[in-house]
């Protein structure tokens, strides 16, 4: 049986178009409201990262770290963040989850108690982002046994030793970023070379779907339409700021964002 | 878990970079991975490299100005009637404090790697100062990062940092102190490691820095040890270290030489911030039984919710407002080769009160810490005991909160 992760990118190569992934950060702007931007998205999206907010985020720049203090502030707890999976995992078009976070909630979690939560609620993978190879060894091992996707991570400094080392020890999805940048850069990188970058990790092993992130926006998605898949995430925080600025619907203006994109890539 | 003898304690960490198998490591994004490697691979080359240590030594020789005083406090040990009080002067060191050695191997490092740009971070703004100061020496451009409130309370630092020509960046994020501004400095490395050497301002981050930093720093208990052989001829018998403890990285250069010296003859006493007295926060992870957790790349004690948000801090002395503490210093505690404890905001103050009446020494806010607990235990302690305290730190920076605090006299001699 095809895992849920692997599914969603078949059936986006069957449209020959890349999966569209987005990020929003869990709790944001409240509880309910980011289950209906979920709920909202999944009409469009095909996979959904679900940003687990952390307060000193060595890697997020300054979009997703406003979503990310909003949801703090508001007092969004790891029980409440599972919940928010499970109830969008009821709904009827859900998607497959990615929980996107630090390691230390799931170090205080405990990593068992953890995984065992996520396979309850409904997570399908983890991107943890500051558990690189090899350290994340033993984990993304516990991780499979629980068949949940642990996604590794590789970037533009990352060496072609390390490349095939990674690869052959990543789970059916890999992550490319895109270039040296926290979440929310611009593209700094023309196109040309990060898809140079990215077919060198094909390469390596055609089988695993890739993913880029990193600086795609409505504006830059349609370069990289022959990718296996495109992570969008400061853009979509950046909205939810935005409505709130100007008192609008933030569940609407995101879902009117993501059908864009994915328009862009169709 | 054992503290190995003859073997320095930077170099105990196992292949992933934990002391003990638990404190340390690298918990960074993929994208730093391959700059700590360098820095690894270049440093520990280097470390064992004559030529790069004789000119390291003549920057600390000619510029940094070593050794650094080694003063018996006369009046304070008459006035507290116990052990003999002494004080190592590290504020001696050019620019006033002890965060002038690992600015200066940082920047020697990062001019031997081809670098145009070193980054740091800051919190009392010392660390920024001397990186500042070191930056302009070698012909570095540099950036600082410095938490909103830290900038508003420091300024003496701040000034210091733009005249040297360095970009102080204030941090708005979070609580504006040093958690956050090293957060930032990690952000901004990540975005530009590629041309952009990065300093971390104490014996934390990931293990590569704690090992620089910690390696830097003890050149403090390396001229110690001269002078204790000079002043006594031997090390004391019944010899106490007192030294504050924010990240860790003075204390840790105040120890380092007498690591091997059993704790019976050499104590290490490491005073952390405890905040105000009346204040549920303080900045004293090893000292109230914090859990262990990740901060900034590294696993340590630090203060933090049952879900691992790392908690908000409150200490008077903005070199000691931080969440975590070294893992060196995790290390050091579980197995007791050192022993923690804190001294809140207002002992501090007072310790500050009893130092300048009896000595002309005028610590900063993070030794007047030290000095607290030490003058309390050195009450009960035997005339032949030795208790020397770092003073780590000149209270030039501190005169605003002073002024404020115990009125102008305080500050006058400024
Ligand atoms: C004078 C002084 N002492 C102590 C500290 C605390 O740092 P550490 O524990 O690394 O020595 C600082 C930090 O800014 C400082 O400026």
């Amino acid at each position: 049986m095809l895992n849920p992760i692997n599914l969603a990118f078949k059936n986006a190569k069957k449209e020959k178009r890349p999966a569209l992934l987005t990020y929003t950060v869990a709790g944001d702007s409240s509880k309910k409201q980011s289950l209906e931007i979920l709920k909202a998205i999944s009409n469009y999206a095909d996979i959904l990262e679900v940003g687990v907010p952390h307060n000193t985020p060595v890697a997020d720049g300054g979009q997703i770290q406003t979503s990310a203090y909003r949801s703090i502030k508001n007092g969004i707890k790891m029980n409440d963040i599972f919940k928010i999976v499970s109830d969008f995992k009821k709904s009827k078009n859900s998607k497959p989850v990615i929980f996107m976070g630090y390691y230390n909630m799931i170090f205080q979690y405990g990593e068992n108690n953890f995984l065992k939560k996520c396979k309850k609620s409904g997570v399908n993978g983890l991107i943890v982002v500051d558990l690189p190879w090899p350290e994340n060894k033993i984990f993304s091992k516990k991780c499979k046994k629980n068949s949940i996707n642990f996604i590794q991570l590789l970037s533009p400094t990352t060496s072609n030793k390390r490349l095939k080392s990674i690869t052959k020890d990543s789970h059916d999805m890999i992550y490319y970023i895109s270039m040296l940048s926290t979440t929310g850069g611009k593209l700094k990188v023309s196109p040309k070379k990060i898809l140079a970058n990215y077919n060198k990790i094909k390469k390596i092993n055609p089988n695993k779907n890739c993913v880029i992130g990193f600086g795609i926006t409505e504006k830059t998605i349609s370069k990289f339409k022959n990718t296996d898949g495109l992570v969008v995430g400061s853009q979509i925080c950046k909205e939810i700021t935005r409505s709130l600025n100007n008192r609008q619907n933030p569940v609407i203006n995101v879902s009117k964002i993501v059908s864009k994109l994915r328009k862009k890539i169709s | 878990m054992k503290v190995k003898k003859g073997i320095p304690v930077i170099d105990q960490g196992d292949r992933l970079g934990f002391w003990g198998g638990k404190f340390g490591g690298n918990f960074v994004p993929e994208t730093l991975k391959k700059p700590i490697e360098d820095l690894e691979i270049q440093f520990n080359k280097l470390k064992n490299d004559k030529n790069f240590i004789k000119e390291r030594d003549n920057y600390f020789e000619n510029w940094i100005g070593t050794p650094t005083r080694f003063i018996k406090l006369n009046n304070l040990t008459k006035h507290v009637g116990g052990a003999q009080i002494w004080s190592k002067v590290v504020s001696d060191a050019n620019g006033g404090a002890h965060k002038i050695y690992n600015a200066t191997v940082h920047c020697l490092l990062a001019k031997r790697s081809g670098k145009k740009v070193i980054i740091g971070d800051t919190g009392a703004g010392y660390a920024g100062k001397m990186l500042s100061m070191a930056a302009k020496k070698f012909g570095l451009k540099c950036k600082i990062f410095m938490g909103a409130k830290d900038i508003k309370r420091q300024q003496p630092n701040v000034k210091a940092m733009k005249k040297n020509g360095a970009d102080v960046i204030p941090v708005y994020s979070g609580s504006q102190t040093l958690v956050d501004a090293v957060s930032e400095c990690m952000r901004y490395w990540v975005a530009n490691c590629d041309t952009t050497a990065m300093c971390v301002g104490s014996t934390v981050g990931p293990a590569i820095f704690v090992r620089i930093c910690g390696w830097s720093t003890s050149q403090i208990s390396r001229e110690l040890k001269d002078q204790l052989i000079n002043e006594f001829g031997e090390v004391p018998k019944k010899l106490k270290l007192y030294n504050c403890v924010g990240g860790g990285s003075s204390s840790f250069g105040f120890w380092n030489e007498f690591m091997d010296y059993s704790k019976k003859q050499v104590e290490f006493i490491g005073v952390e911030a405890g905040g105000p007295k009346n204040s549920k926060k303080h900045a004293a992870p090893l000292t109230y039984g914090s859990k262990i957790g990740i901060l900034h790349g590294a696993a340590q004690y630090v203060n933090q919710n049952s879900d691992g948000q790392i908690e908000e801090t409150e200490s008077i002395s903005a070199g000691l407002d931080y969440p975590g503490v070294s893992p060196l210093h995790c290390f050091l505690k579980d197995t007791k080769r050192a022993r923690y404890t804190a001294a809140s905001d207002e002992e501090a103050l007072k310790a500050y009160q009893i130092v300048t009446k009896y000595e002309n020494l005028r610590p900063s806010l993070e030794p007047s810490h030290a000095f607290s607990v030490a003058i309390k235990e050195a009450k009960k302690l035997s005339k032949d005991t030795i208790v020397i305290i770092n003073s780590c730190g000149d209270a030039y920076k501190d005169r605003g909160i002073l002024e404020k605090k115990l009125g102008k006299k305080y500050v006058k001699s400024n």
